[in-house]
């Protein structure tokens, strides 16, 4: 698999097309970006419209999801979540990506005592349970979506920054590279022109379950409460106010929990199917 | 195997350093010293107190100096003591909370172990079978659900709407009455929600790993070879297949360390559980530096020391681990 996304694309696709679970996963997550982006439109309320003669109303035609304790529309509040939750997801993984393949890159292409620090650094912070390391981040800071895109990213790049050191193992001993090297490349037109793109595909497989698990842990945060701050709805904070009202009002904990669920199956569905896709012997 | 375990032990050096200059690199980014933090937490905070945190990390000392004391201090176990206005040692508030979180985790592992097993196991030996398909779309909604969610769902459901379970604390009011097995069956009761929250994102990934690597070992010249001389399909199975297929299982274990200490503090904060979750969520959220400190160092430790049991016990497994 050197370069499956150029010379193999068209097996890719054909194998892509032909796995249902992950067609489906493809077409949840495009189907969010288009509710995303038409939120504002389709929105039948304001999200941040306080109403306070429908406080806590059960779904009916009027408000299909019901309202929150303040009156607020929660299917309108649900759908802006969802903007908030991929931004947050892409953000977050993109950080992610960055280190890693910073560090990863230079990790297996320097190798020695260069590898030995960067890979003893990545044990260790997987060491450190990262929820405790990202509630800590948090609180030392104030909590906003930039801060927590910026923590979840700095602390889930391990990954990525192993497979890239793997990639680059195997492939700075091919010809290729020497040859680049004895036409006069230098170390960084080597790694980020010839080596890299040989090592993305499979940090794309890691980015899309990435931006799965970025939304499970932002849901969890804004949960808690030191994720998104309200007024802006994110679908972890209308959970909160469900648990508060955990016994009169069902729909606050039921909808925005489908949401996470059906989003991070769509990315889980897609990023699997990329895997299998790309190489299928590891069906 | 003492070589073997002194390595491992030598190997764990660098990574117990670079704990702890994370965890002391991260307090130290936050604005404003430690004192100032103390003073501004507990306007009343006495001068004895004060005095005791200026000795206690050497803040007129410069900064690697100022590790290196807390390093020495922390190599006996001292981590200073909480802000909070009890003022107790960190020491004793974090380790008179893990037995809770310690038992909370090792009942979900075992839980999670008693349903993965079986599930993992007959879905590699019939594989694309029903059964298969249904522990598949299983493990998918297993990794796509968020468990402060499913917490939430049966709390609603058992809690509330049935009014079976407690969904708060570990104990009830009335729990000092009861007799010996009632009290056993009230720590039960409260219990029951959290230890199947938890074990429930960890069984999907589980079962899906014992299927996996059943199947990798199932497809091995050995098991063929089992075949061909006429063995029984349920001793190839136990015998023969699911030993080394459990294997890289042990490994998987000491790995979800972390993801468990991290978790209690969702579980622990939604379901009131007074453990170390909790704790570390009260100490983030008043900004406790010492305390916040000793946790990511303990938390760490335990990780470390997870690891190091799932590699000691692989090796006693497998023989050609200790000989590499």
């Amino acid at each position: 698999m050197s370069n499956p996304l150029h010379a193999q694309q068209s097996d890719f696709w054909y194998r892509f097309a032909q796995d249902k679970l992950a067609v489906s996963g493809g077409l949840i997550v495009i189907s969010l970006f288009m509710l995303s982006f038409l939120a504002p439109y389709i929105s039948p309320c304001d999200p941040t419209a306080i109403d306070a003669r429908h406080v806590l109303t059960a779904p009916s035609t009027e408000h299909l999801f019901g309202t929150d304790d303040l009156g607020r529309d929660v299917l309108s509040r649900v759908l802006m979540g969802a903007g908030i939750s991929l931004k947050v997801g892409f953000f977050a993984v993109g950080i992610s990506v960055l280190i890693g393949v910073l560090l990863g890159s230079i990790a297996g292409y320097y190798g020695k005592i260069i590898d030995m620090v960067i890979m003893r650094f990545v044990d260790t912070m997987l060491c450190i349970p990262s929820f405790f390391l990202i509630i800590t981040l948090i609180a030392l800071f104030e909590p906003s979506i930039w801060i927590i895109m910026i923590v979840i990213g700095a602390t889930s790049w391990m990954g990525v920054a192993r497979l890239i050191r793997a990639e680059f193992l195997s492939l700075k001993q091919r010809e290729f590279v020497l040859a680049a090297r004895a036409a006069g490349a230098g170390d960084l037109r080597i790694i980020f022109m010839h080596i890299l793109p040989n090592a993305l595909a499979p940090v794309l497989v890691y980015a899309t379950l990435g931006i799965a698990s970025a939304i499970l842990i932002e849901s969890a945060l804004s949960f808690l409460g030191i994720g998104v701050q309200p007024p802006t709805p994110s679908w972890g904070n209308i959970l909160t106010a469900g648990k508060d009202n955990i016994e009169i009002a069902w729909w606050l904990s039921l909808f925005p929990g489908l949401a996470i669920l059906v989003t991070v199956l769509g990315y889980n569905l897609l990023g699997e199917g990329i895997r299998d896709s790309l190489d299928p012997r590891l069906r | 195997m003492i070589k073997y375990l002194l390595k491992r032990i030598m190997a764990m050096i660098p990574m117990l350093i670079g704990i702890t200059m994370i965890s002391f690199a991260i307090i130290h980014i936050a604005p404003g010293s430690p004192a100032d933090l103390l003073i501004q937490m507990n306007p009343k905070a006495s001068p004895d107190a004060k005095a005791r945190l200026r000795a206690y990390y050497g803040l007129d000392k410069p900064l690697p100096v100022q590790y290196y004391y807390w390093l020495k201090r922390i190599a006996v176990l001292d981590f200073g003591f909480s802000f909070s206005p009890d003022g107790r040692k960190v020491a004793d508030k974090i380790f008179e909370r893990m037995p809770v979180t310690v038992t909370l985790n090792v009942l979900s592992l075992l839980l999670i172990m008693a349903v993965a097993l079986p599930l993992g196991i007959l879905s590699s030996m019939y594989q694309h079978s029903f059964l298969d398909k249904c522990a598949t779309v299983f493990v998918f909604l297993g990794f796509a659900w968020p468990s402060f969610w499913l917490a939430l769902l049966l709390m609603m459901l058992f809690g509330v709407k049935l009014g079976w379970l407690p969904i708060s604390g570990l104990t009830s009011l009335n729990h000092d009455t009861l007799s010996v097995l009632g009290m056993a069956a009230d720590y039960g009761r409260h219990l029951l929600l959290p230890v199947l929250v938890s074990a429930f994102g960890g069984l999907a990934g589980m079962s899906r790993y014992v299927r996996s690597s059943m199947l990798e070992v199932i497809r091995q010249d050995y098991i063929t070879t089992a075949r061909a001389k006429g063995l029984e399909e349920r001793s190839i199975i136990y015998r023969h297949a699911l030993r080394n297929a459990l294997l890289p299982i042990i490994t998987l274990l000491g790995l979800s360390v972390p993801g468990l200490i991290g978790g209690s503090v969702i579980f622990e904060t939604i379901f009131s559980i007074p453990g170390m979750g909790q704790l570390f969520w009260a100490s983030a959220m008043s900004r406790d530096y010492p305390l916040i400190m000793g946790m990511l160092v303990i938390g760490s430790g335990l990780t470390l020391m997870g690891n190091l049991i799932a590699d000691l016990s692989y090796a006693l497994a497998d023989p050609r681990i200790r000989v590499k």
